[in-house]
């Protein structure tokens, strides 16, 4: 954010119109966060607090209690799976997805870039048209793949098929050409290979758009739905998110909602703290990838 | 391919080598899928899956004499609208004013931007708890002002619920990228415009606006992507496309026909349409980020 020179400090000074912008600001910022403190003080309460309507506004004594509860016991009616597991299983999706869409997608980026083959154009097309083949159009045919191979109910049914990235080799694509083409001729004088120029050149410069990219599919992988719904049927496979759906009985006067409240909360947590701690790599992944 | 390197590698299996895992992932798990669905289209199946019969565009013919099917197109081009131009103008309004304030601007932006990182499905859970028509609390201060919440029975409270939720998530993404395209206008051009005369409303229309219109088309249609397909999760905690198929979106209803209801044929001739959408909006969109660079 510009905080030197804001347009309107220079052009004049209306004290009515900033009051105005702040008052507009604050009740954005509190629409956008009432949603996440009714959230917390519910997971605070009883579920007996949460059906006297309304539910008190402040948060309660039970925190111990429910989280403790929905971690090592998961819900008592409905899933009786310990979210601590699906954390743990959501946190190896939120770091193989980016730790495979990185090295797959710069390695690809690397050779369509680096190199002359006659096959160039046609692969970098091939990765170009799965931007068009989002999972939600294919769901059927690429869970039928997925059971064919024996990886349902596995971290690597929940990973491999979400770690091809046309975005990912594009950012890199993009950032490779813009480096020096007398670093590769002074790497190629000095008798340097194509790896050994990867390595020790283009791997130490790309370290800005790697952690960008990190970030920005951390969430990616934590946040993921319909693909985890659809391969995982075994409790001690779910992840976060699907386990909190899974805890929703039906009925909401019978759903546990002070549990289903705290593994909301753990589930939005670990991503929403990535973004506000990583502010800078969070918007340059976002702002770079389009994505 | 645009640009080229001048100085490259040579060598006859590196660079497939190197481009191998993504091929080989590509290949496995977008293009066999898709290239089935394509093909499953044209087939009917009997209950039992033992036999398949091709029966060309019957599919896609049946698609398109069933109501329910068309009042999903139509669901779906109202939901999307919503999300799209509402999500747009709130986030406008909001980045308008965080880049006239000078103090607690960083606040504003970190407060504003974490509903990102919320997963559809939660986002879904939370507003589907907020608006619980027996214990929600908003239900509840509705109720205070006459309103009778019910988006269990009611379709259209349905909609809204589910419009809200999905503008929520996305108000973030928004923002960012309104920031971005109002911190890179020129001062230049605003000073010239106050100095003759205009007033900060009128200096919004007349210069700000239009010079933000790449931005906006851009956002129109990563919003109109969002609506159609990363909405999944917001349906599926919440209305499950109901009641009475209210908040049915073609992607629901794909997953729905062909998870729950094993219409496999069926399903897959709305994967081909939902596929050839998705062709065009990335078109769409590639037109327009060209167009934003040249600006």
């Amino acid at each position: 954010m510009n905080l030197s020179s804001p347009p309107s400090g220079m052009v004049e000074n209306r004290p009515w119109l900033t009051f105005f912008s702040h008052a507009i600001l604050v009740a954005g910022v509190l629409l956008v966060a009432f949603p996440l403190y009714i959230t917390f003080v519910a997971s605070t309460l009883t579920l007996e607090q949460i059906l006297s309507v309304p539910m008190p506004l402040v948060p309660g004594d039970q925190f111990w209690n429910n989280y403790t509860q929905v971690i090592t016991a998961g819900s008592q009616r409905g899933a009786a799976a310990p979210v601590g597991r699906m954390m743990l299983n959501s946190l190896v999706v939120a770091l193989v997805v980016p730790l495979g869409k990185i090295s797959i997608s710069i390695i690809s980026a690397f050779a369509i870039v680096y190199f002359k083959f006659p096959l160039r154009n046609f692969f970098f097309w091939m990765i170009f048209v799965t931007l068009m083949l989002p999972v939600e159009v294919r769901i059927i045919p690429t869970f039928k793949v997925a059971a064919d191979l024996g990886i349902l109910n596995s971290y690597a049914g929940l990973t491999l098929p979400l770690i091809a990235s046309a975005t990912a080799t594009f950012l890199f694509r993009q950032f490779f050409m813009t480096i020096p083409d007398e670093l590769a001729e002074a790497a190629r004088i000095d008798g340097a290979g194509p790896m050994r120029f990867f390595v020790d050149v283009l791997l130490p410069l790309s370290k800005t758009s790697m952690a960008a990219l990190f970030v920005i599919q951390f969430i990616y992988g934590w946040n993921q739905y319909l693909w985890p719904l659809l391969i995982t049927t075994d409790e001690s496979m779910y992840t976060t998110v699907i386990g909190i759906k899974r805890m929703i009985t039906g009925g909401d006067a019978l759903t546990e909602w002070h549990l289903v409240m705290a593994t909301a909360m753990l589930a939005l947590l670990p991503p929403a703290l990535v973004v506000m701690l990583m502010q800078k790599w969070f918007v340059k992944g976002l702002v770079e990838t389009e994505k | 391919m645009a640009a080229e390197k001048r100085v490259v590698f040579r060598s006859a299996w590196l660079p497939y080598l190197l481009v191998a895992p993504q091929i080989a992932i590509t290949v496995i798990f977008f293009f066999w899928p898709a290239f089935q669905a394509a093909w499953y289209s044209f087939q009917l199946q009997d209950a039992f899956g033992l036999q398949t019969e091709f029966v060309g565009l019957r599919n896609f013919h049946e698609l398109f004499g069933d109501p329910r099917y068309l009042e999903s197109f139509k669901i779906t081009a109202v939901f999307s609208i919503l999300v799209s131009t509402i999500g747009i103008s709130i986030s406008l309004l909001l980045a308008t004013m965080a880049n006239r304030v000078i103090r607690g601007a960083m606040g504003y932006k970190t407060f504003l931007i974490w509903p990102y990182a919320v997963a559809s499905a939660v986002a879904g859970v939370i507003f589907a708890f907020l608006f619980a028509p027996s214990v929600g609390i908003v239900t509840f201060a509705l109720k205070q002002i006459g309103v009778h919440w019910n988006w269990v029975l009611r379709g259209d409270q349905a909609m809204i619920l589910v419009v809200v939720a999905s503008i929520w998530k996305q108000i973030s993404y928004n923002f960012l990228f309104f920031l971005a395209g109002l911190q890179s206008i020129p001062k230049s051009l605003i000073e010239a415009a106050a100095i003759d005369g205009a007033g900060p409303i009128r200096r919004f229309w007349t210069v700000v606006f239009p010079l933000l219109t790449p931005t906006t088309f851009f956002l129109l249609v990563i919003n109109i992507v969002y609506a159609f397909f990363d909405t999944f999760g917001v349906i599926d905690a919440t209305t499950q496309g109901g009641p009475a198929g209210a908040t049915n979106i073609l992607v629901y209803k794909v997953y729905h026909d062909g998870v729950k209801s094993a219409d496999l044929g069926g399903s897959s001739a709305q994967s081909v349409i939902l596929m050839i959408i998705v062709i065009a909006l990335t078109v769409v969109q590639f037109r327009f980020i060209e167009r934003k660079v040249h600006y």
